[in-house]
């Protein structure tokens, strides 16, 4: 029950692009179209799972034992470089289809700060299983990075949809382009503050 | 341009002409998630400015001894630890900062102005040349940083830097200092900048230059957006 309050309040109450402004390059550069949104989307939520799945285990037996936290951010930042990379190679290798639909979004993916963003918050936030962890357990940790990529999807494919209708708007000329996007941007972002309080009356968990 | 290559154009270039966040749309997260009050907006425009300017002048100084292949990674370590510093300084000496800025401070690492200053300036310039343009970045990010949690303070909750601006009569609009109000407010910045320079003369251009991007010279996605 816990589990599934982490994961939709990951997707809906806290989505990563919308409400936290992580990942807004991709969110700006990527959504004109559906499928490369959606491909951007699913290299996204990859590479979340798996960077948070070995940042984690690091983190814990390794940084903390040693009395080394403060080096997480360099050692977490070469962790994401060097997965992306081998999940790169390891895809045009072994699943060439695969590569040639996601394989172009994964560079992008090294210096999205939603990615350093999920593995940094999963180790500072209060676990809600078990009280006296510092911070989230291991599966709570996969969940909520599984969750905040499912969000950032979320966000993607329903602002590409958005952004086909802007193309046929015409807005006043300076705000042509991206201005006018960041507009609807906001306007999507004040639909997902209606989830706010949702969670708490859904679960009966109190944050 | 001529001055551009004068060390003073290049420490003005950053601030209007190739301002980072209105022109180059570079480093949007922090622009967007911490503008919401005068002292937070401050507080991170120093706090990238410090690490710019030492990044820029420790990769132009290692500009020659760092193979091509590798650069992106080394680059991202020698910024990583200078962020890594200056979060443990915050932590020590401003802890009010660092509550504000939560994980926005580490974050500073994949800020891409950083990285596309690394890449696209100290990589191909001296020292301070380097240290200049760090300084002028930073300066033009601070400036639009302090500008926009300005009008989003003040509308949203009726201060300035916590001091009550506004009558109290007047109910403050909470929506500004919340994330749809972030995004509105960079919105109607960049379409403000946009006027300006039309009415400059110039054209500007438009549209997100994925160009401006760090990883835009080896990313293969470069345009996917755009057709």
């Amino acid at each position: 029950m816990k589990l599934a309050f982490i994961f939709f309040s990951m997707v809906l109450v806290n989505n990563y692009v919308l409400v936290k402004f992580l990942g807004i390059c991709p969110f700006l550069g990527v959504s004109k179209k559906l499928d490369s949104s959606v491909g951007m989307s699913a290299a996204v939520i990859f590479v979340m799972v798996l960077s948070t799945a070995v940042t984690w285990p690091v983190y814990t037996y390794l940084l903390v034992p040693n009395g080394l936290e403060y080096l997480n951010n360099i050692s977490f930042i070469l962790i994401i470089a060097v997965l992306v990379q081998l999940v790169e190679i390891a895809l045009r290798k072994f699943i060439p289809p695969l590569y040639k639909s996601l394989g172009i979004y994964l560079p992008l993916i090294t210096t999205n700060c939603a990615v350093l963003g999920v593995t940094m918050l999963n180790i500072e936030t209060p676990s809600l299983i078990d009280p006296s962890a510092p911070y989230y357990t291991y599966p709570e940790a996969l969940l909520c990075a599984l969750g905040a990529g499912v969000g950032f999807g979320l966000a993607m494919v329903i602002f590409s949809g958005v952004r086909r209708k802007i193309e046929l708007a015409k807005p006043p000329k300076p705000f042509e382009g991206l201005p006018i996007t960041l507009v609807a941007a906001s306007i999507t972002s004040l639909s997902f503050m209606g989830f706010s309080g949702l969670l708490e009356s859904l679960f009966g968990i109190v944050v | 341009m001529k001055g551009k290559t004068t060390n003073f154009g290049v420490f003005v270039n950053g601030l209007l002409k190739e301002n980072p966040v209105l022109r180059l749309v570079l480093g949007t997260c922090p622009t967007l998630a911490i503008t919401t009050a005068v002292f937070n907006g401050l507080g991170m425009g120093i706090a990238a400015t410090f690490v710019l300017i030492c990044s820029n002048m420790v990769i132009s100084a290692l500009r020659k001894l760092i193979p091509a292949q590798v650069r992106l990674p080394a680059f991202i370590v020698i910024i990583a630890s200078f962020v890594t510093l200056v979060h443990m300084l915050i932590k020590a000496y401003v802890p009010a900062l660092n509550d504000a800025l939560g994980v926005y401070l580490p974050l500073i690492t994949v800020n891409c102005i950083i990285l596309g200053r690394a890449e696209m300036f100290a990589s191909k310039n001296g020292v301070l040349k380097s240290a200049l343009d760090g300084l002028g970045m930073g300066l033009g990010f601070t400036i639009v940083l302090v500008l926009m949690s300005a009008v989003r303070e003040l509308v949203g909750a009726g201060t300035l830097l916590g001091f009550q601006i506004m009558p109290e009569a007047v109910s403050p609009l909470t929506v500004a200092i919340l994330p749809p109000g972030g995004f509105f407010v960079f919105g109607c910045f960049m379409a403000l900048a946009i006027f300006l320079e039309t009415k400059m003369g110039n054209k500007p251009n438009v549209n997100l230059q994925c160009g401006a991007c760090p990883s835009a010279d080896n990313c293969p996605a470069k345009g996917v957006g755009e057709a």
